[in-house]
């Protein structure tokens, strides 16, 4: 910002309630991150207490680590958030391309019934979608769960990236198609490099979710083999008694590889705002 | 030969008429500008003409050959936009080359062609560079490199120069003139700026409304437009348009007159009052008032004339244009 501009007291403002923000957002995060380190007692004594040498215990993650196959768990995890992103950009971006590019019949119709998943849960199909998946005979793959992720995500990653692509410039895609770029050139090497920030957006808003979600791992992919993280973590959550040492050290773990994704997308969210601005 | 026939082009988005049964003939070699105000259709047609778009009706020959279905790559035509359009992820060589690899010519061809193109737009020194590292001069040169290196049959440009600022745009204006003498191709110009219009075109065709007005060189659509339209959109300050019966009493027709056309008579038959004048060392401005009526008048020279003067002007013999109410021209 300019500093003749900068008023002392507005930047102090400023930055007072964005601490503030940041202080309350991690509040949750710190408080897990701190007991999952502390002996059971400890963390209904004094769940704020640091843990120090007295209260300083692994046992947490020792039951984590034994209990069931967690790298496993977390591999799935991984592999499911990964692959609907993956498809959800690819499918997303494509779809977008052709509704904000070629003139159709039906195009603004089609449009709209993309964005309808927007409007309606897709929860509400959940019997649907079991029964469809018993027939295909997907219950208990990954698949399941990457299929109903990407359908999903879709409508509002179409919504967001076809308004974008509406942004990118004519004439550079008609300098391509004279210089003979095949349809798929423009796309991939012109469009989809100047909607980068755009595609990171819908990354991001989507990988959460996806990563947390309990519904749709309990219902098509309960197997052990497929668990998720999420899932997984549920058995050392009782009706009777719940080991919270446990739950507190699989959360602390099942934040890192959302942290590391988040770090690659947004440094693509960025890059695609500055390289914007010195054009 | 004919380098470009448009026979009956007509072409609607949706319910939108945009190009109405456009005729013209361009030849080979010739340097044709198409010129109307924004939004008359230049664009449209000129992406007709690239196949960027499908012609609604009527039929597109370029080199004498009916192009209606073959696509952008394969007509022979190079295109110039506006906005420069350069690869944002290419240097300059390969923005330059793109074109060359996508036909499968040979890498000597390749590099022979770059090395051609940059020499005669003084790209040499930036050929390793990015388009974001370029100024707006040097990204429009590069478009216009671009261009050069397909040898294409016909050159089109789009605006070429509207976002450029006025010192670059008349040097960038004499490059294209040159490189139209050099290469001695065919080119065709879009614009809205009727000076680039008059100094650039072997021929002109104006364009109002997704229609041809009018189709000849310069000084004939400067002598002898047919109609209102053309008259006051070419020359710069614009044809002054008056009742005609401040002449002749009662006539229900318009009174064109060209601003150097006027000159101080105390004999002569219009009466005005000074409003404003712009001295511009060589030449004078005098814009006045006559009867309600703003009229231009370029006097050569240095005149002291002040606002609120009363002045009696003549009208050069055979100056005069009259137009009936429909806009068209009385002989
Ligand atoms: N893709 C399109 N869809 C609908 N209307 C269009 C489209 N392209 C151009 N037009 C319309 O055609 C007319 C002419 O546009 P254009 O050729 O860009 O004008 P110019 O280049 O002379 O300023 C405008 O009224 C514009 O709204
Ligand atoms: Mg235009």
């Amino acid at each position: 910002m300019n500093s003749a501009r900068s008023n002392p007291i507005s930047t102090v403002a400023m930055h007072g309630v964005l601490i503030l923000y940041t202080l309350i957002a991690l509040f949750p995060v710190f408080v897990i991150l701190i007991n999952s380190f502390k002996t059971r007692k400890k963390i209904f004594r004094e769940p704020l207490a640091l843990p120090d040498a007295e209260s300083f215990s692994l046992v947490g993650y020792q039951t984590v680590l034994k209990q069931g196959d967690f790298f496993l768990y977390f591999q799935n995890s991984f592999i499911v958030t990964v692959g609907s992103l993956t498809l959800i950009l690819l499918f997303g971006a494509m779809a977008a391309f052709a509704l904000s590019e070629y003139r159709f019949r039906g195009n603004m119709i089609m449009g709209l019934y993309l964005a309808l998943g927007i409007m309606i849960p897709i929860r509400i199909g959940t019997v649907a979608i079991l029964d469809m998946m018993v027939s295909t005979g997907l219950v208990n793959t990954l698949w399941a769960l990457i299929l109903v992720y990407t359908a999903q995500g879709l409508p509002l990653a179409v919504f967001i990236l076809s308004e974008f692509m509406r942004q990118v410039s004519d004439d550079l895609k008609s300098a391509g198609r004279i210089d003979g770029l095949s349809e798929y050139t423009i796309f991939f090497k012109l469009v989809l490099p100047l909607v980068r920030p755009a595609m990171a957006t819908v990354a991001v808003f989507n990988m959460i979710p996806i990563w947390n979600d309990l519904w749709f791992p309990l219902i098509l992919a309960p197997a052990e083999e497929t668990k998720t993280l999420t899932l997984g973590s549920q058995v050392f959550i009782g009706q009777f008694v719940t080991d919270w040492n446990a739950v507190l050290s699989a959360l602390s773990m099942a934040i890192l590889p959302v942290l590391v994704l988040y770090v690659i997308f947004s440094r693509q969210l960025i890059r695609g705002i500055t390289s914007g601005a010195v054009k | 030969m004919t380098a470009l026939t448009l026979t009956n082009v007509n072409k609607s988005f949706g319910n939108v008429h945009v190009l109405k049964d456009i005729n013209i003939e361009v030849e080979e070699g010739e340097f044709v500008v198409f010129v109307g105000p924004s939004g008359c259709g230049k664009s449209t047609l000129l992406r007709t003409i690239a196949g960027l778009e499908d012609v609604t009706s009527g039929e597109v020959c370029i080199a004498g050959d009916v192009v209606n279905q073959t696509p952008p790559s394969k007509r022979g035509i190079a295109m110039v936009f506006q906005s420069y359009a350069l690869y944002p992820h290419l240097n300059v060589r390969n923005n330059m080359a793109l074109a060359l690899k996508q036909a499968k010519e040979s890498k000597e061809t390749i590099e022979e062609r770059v090395a051609e193109a940059s020499r005669m737009l003084s790209l040499g020194d930036y050929l390793n560079r990015f388009p974001s590292e370029l100024s707006g001069g040097q990204r429009q040169r590069v478009a216009i490199g671009r261009a050069i290196v397909r040898h294409p049959k016909l050159f089109l440009f789009d605006e070429p120069l509207s976002n450029l600022d006025a010192a670059l745009r008349m040097n960038t204006r004499l490059e294209i003139a040159n490189l139209h003498d050099q290469l001695g191709a065919t080119m065709v110009y879009v614009t809205h700026d009727q000076t680039e219009a008059m100094t650039l075109a072997d021929k002109i065709v104006v364009l109002r409304d997704g229609r041809v007005e009018q189709i000849g060189s310069p000084m004939e659509l400067y002598n002898n437009p047919t109609n209102q339209f053309v008259a006051g959109f070419l020359g710069s300050p614009a044809m002054n348009f008056l009742p005609a019966n401040l002449l002749e009493d009662g006539s229900p027709n318009t009174l064109g007159v060209r601003p150097e056309d006027l000159a101080l008579d105390d004999a002569g038959p219009l009466e005005v009052t000074t409003k404003h004048v712009e001295q511009l060392g060589g030449d004078t401005n005098v814009i006045a008032d006559c009867h309600g009526h703003q009229i231009t008048v370029r006097l050569f020279g240095q005149h002291a004339i002040n606002a609120g003067q009363h002045l009696r002007l003549g009208i050069a013999d055979g100056k005069s244009y009259f137009f009936d109410a429909q806009g068209n021209r009385l002989s």
